[in-house]
């Protein structure tokens, strides 16, 4: 068992205020209604709002013990800055989505680019639930969650209330992902393996 | 998709609040500072849900204060803090000492010194919480390394300082305190809970520091009917003032001998790989997450490497490496500081083996590569 372990590492990054580390905590606990290890972790300044923000996340079907992200297998970038940063993190067909809201130079062709952030405003009028629709674009392109654990794990964590228009989100998210795929906006409609 | 799952997914400082509930801890004094917030956040959710106080104070003078008269009045107290914090309750953590004040103190350390980099980990404050407040006295410090150790430690740190009426600092570094695992944590029936000794007595004949055969003296609670006294001098078994030197001498004599006593029970390690370890890794905190996954390479090169971890860093655990040095040929010490457990480590071992440092303070942790390398060329 442990020869053929899987370990998936996932960064989201952008800037404060994005909700990335709310993400993160909802891809975690989506990795535990599946029945995988996880460890999630984060980085983000002083700063309440704007300022660098990144969560990590490490599913895996064994043991993990580092609990920060070296190579990443998945990247989400939500700022130009973390797009410059953290590009070179992502390992030899690794998946990086980038939300062209605020990324207007992307460095490789092979991106999955969406403009997440405006497309959650025209919809939703607000750029509020982009975490929750970048979740939906991560869950369809990357398979790295079931639909149906991420769709618990955000039920679970949002605020009372708002379960009906989160669960929007994430599937207009799913919904994004797929006609960029479809469109092939950079990656090939290739997703990593999702493991039994 | 597993709905009966029992795994849930915890943060570190939310263990500790957890912790700290199934200890039985009914009173929480703290001022919010990151990256300790969010112990107070749950307590002051949970702690009057279940009859228990949270009080904000105004600083950390304040909450140390508090929770030494809560603990005074009969309440498991705790309070949580980062090092800007924990330099202010030095004062008061003396007081606690010497008057034998039961509490826990959690400090999650954050880059220093002074206000240092607020958001990121540190392993700064190991000396200070030995140290940092003045005079002669013993002290016990844990340092859990994972976040279901967060919990359980929490609960090791009520249960001695109420076992050995003395304060103890619970260590925690930002990665601990702010990562986020699967965790299982058992239910409230399993969970061994330590109450303080309290006196039978008649009330006059109570001798508040009189030790009974433990080394402790049973503890009255104010309110009790039990009148007695409490101070910061130097005080005698009624618990007033006494310039006497064989009594000064008992006094802070006594302090030491009851956590000699406890030292077996009190210093937690753990060995990972040591049967056949020829080189050793001492670690604490989240340097044991890195060095768990260098060990896991380092053998698969063949190199035989083991884990020391510390789980109590005072009192210093020197046992833990005294039986395993006639087998070593070489012991590294990573650390977020610049070597502060690695000057008890080469005390210690006293030249009987080959002691290196690896240390970091730039607010990034150290990985599990740059340990890889480093035990690479310790072995060359």
């Amino acid at each position: 068992m442990k020869k053929t372990q899987t370990k998936t590492e996932i960064r989201l990054a952008g800037s404060g205020g994005q909700g990335l580390i709310t993400a993160g905590i909802i891809l975690a606990e989506a990795a535990i209604l599946d029945n995988k290890n996880v460890v999630q972790s984060q980085s983000y300044g002083p700063e309440a709002r704007g300022g660098a923000s990144r969560a990590e996340i490490i599913i895996a079907d064994g043991p993990i013990y580092f609990p920060k992200a070296t190579w990443v297998d998945i990247l989400l970038a939500m700022s130009q800055k973390a797009s410059d940063q953290y590009s070179f993190d992502l390992k030899t067909g690794g998946i990086f989505i980038v939300d062209t809201t605020y990324v207007n130079q992307i460095p490789t062709s092979s991106a999955l680019a969406i403009p997440i952030s405006s497309r959650t405003r025209e919809k939703f009028g607000k750029e509020l639930f982009s975490n929750i629709v970048a979740l939906g674009v991560i869950c369809e392109a990357t398979k790295v969650v079931s639909a149906q654990a991420l769709q618990a794990a955000i039920t679970a964590r949002v605020p009372v209330g708002t379960e009906k228009i989160n669960t929007e989100a994430f599937t207009f998210g799913m919904k994004l992902a797929k006609e960029a795929i479809k469109n092939n906006n950079g990656i090939e409609a290739e997703v990593i393996e999702a493991d039994s | 998709m597993n709905k009966k799952t029992s795994y849930q997914l915890m943060q570190g400082n939310e263990a500790v609040a957890e912790g700290a509930l199934a200890a039985g801890v009914s009173f929480f004094a703290g001022y919010p500072i990151t990256p300790s917030t969010e112990i107070a956040e749950v307590l002051a959710d949970r702690l009057p849900a279940t009859g228990g106080k949270f009080i904000q104070m105004e600083d950390e003078i304040g909450s140390i204060a508090a929770i030494i008269g809560a603990s005074i009045g009969g309440c498991k107290s705790l309070t949580a803090t980062s090092g800007p914090g924990f330099s202010l309750m030095q004062e008061n953590l003396g007081f606690a000492c010497l008057a034998e004040i039961p509490l826990v103190i959690v400090n999650v350390m954050r880059t220093g010194p002074s206000t240092g980099l607020a958001t990121s980990p540190s392993q700064g404050d190991v000396m200070q919480a030995r140290w940092g407040t003045h005079g002669d006295h013993p002290i016990i410090a844990l340092t859990p390394s994972s976040v279901e150790e967060a919990f359980h430690y929490t609960i090791k740190a009520v249960n001695f300082a109420e076992k050995y009426r003395n304060p103890v600092i619970l260590l925690m570094d930002e990665v601990i305190g702010h990562m986020r695992a699967r965790v299982n944590l058992p239910p409230r029936s399993m969970v061994e809970q330590i109450n303080r000794v309290h006196p039978n007595m008649p009330h006059e004949w109570y001798l508040p520091y009189e030790r009974s055969a433990t080394g402790v003296a049973p503890m009255a609670s104010f309110g009790d009917g039990y009148r007695y006294h409490i101070t910061g001098l130097i005080h005698d078994a009624k618990g007033f003032p006494t310039s006497n030197p064989n009594e000064a001498r008992d006094n802070i004599r006594g302090l030491f001998a009851k956590i000699e006593r406890g030292f077996s029970e009190i210093c937690l390690v753990d060995y990972e790989y040591m049967e056949d370890a020829e080189h050793a890794i001492v670690a604490y905190g989240s340097m044991v997450l890195s060095a768990r996954s260098a060990i896991e390479q380092l053998r698969e090169s063949g190199i035989k490497v083991g884990l020391i971890k510390l789980g109590t860093l005072w009192p210093f655990p020197r046992f833990a490496l005294e039986r395993f040095l006639p087998q070593l040929k070489t012991i590294l010490v990573p650390e977020l500081n610049m070597g502060q457990i690695y000057r008890e480590v080469l005390r210690v071992t006293s030249g009987k083996a080959i002691i290196e440092k690896l240390n970091r303070v730039n607010g990034t942790i150290i990985a599990p590569q740059e340990i890889v390398k480093t035990v690479k060329g310790m072995v060359r």
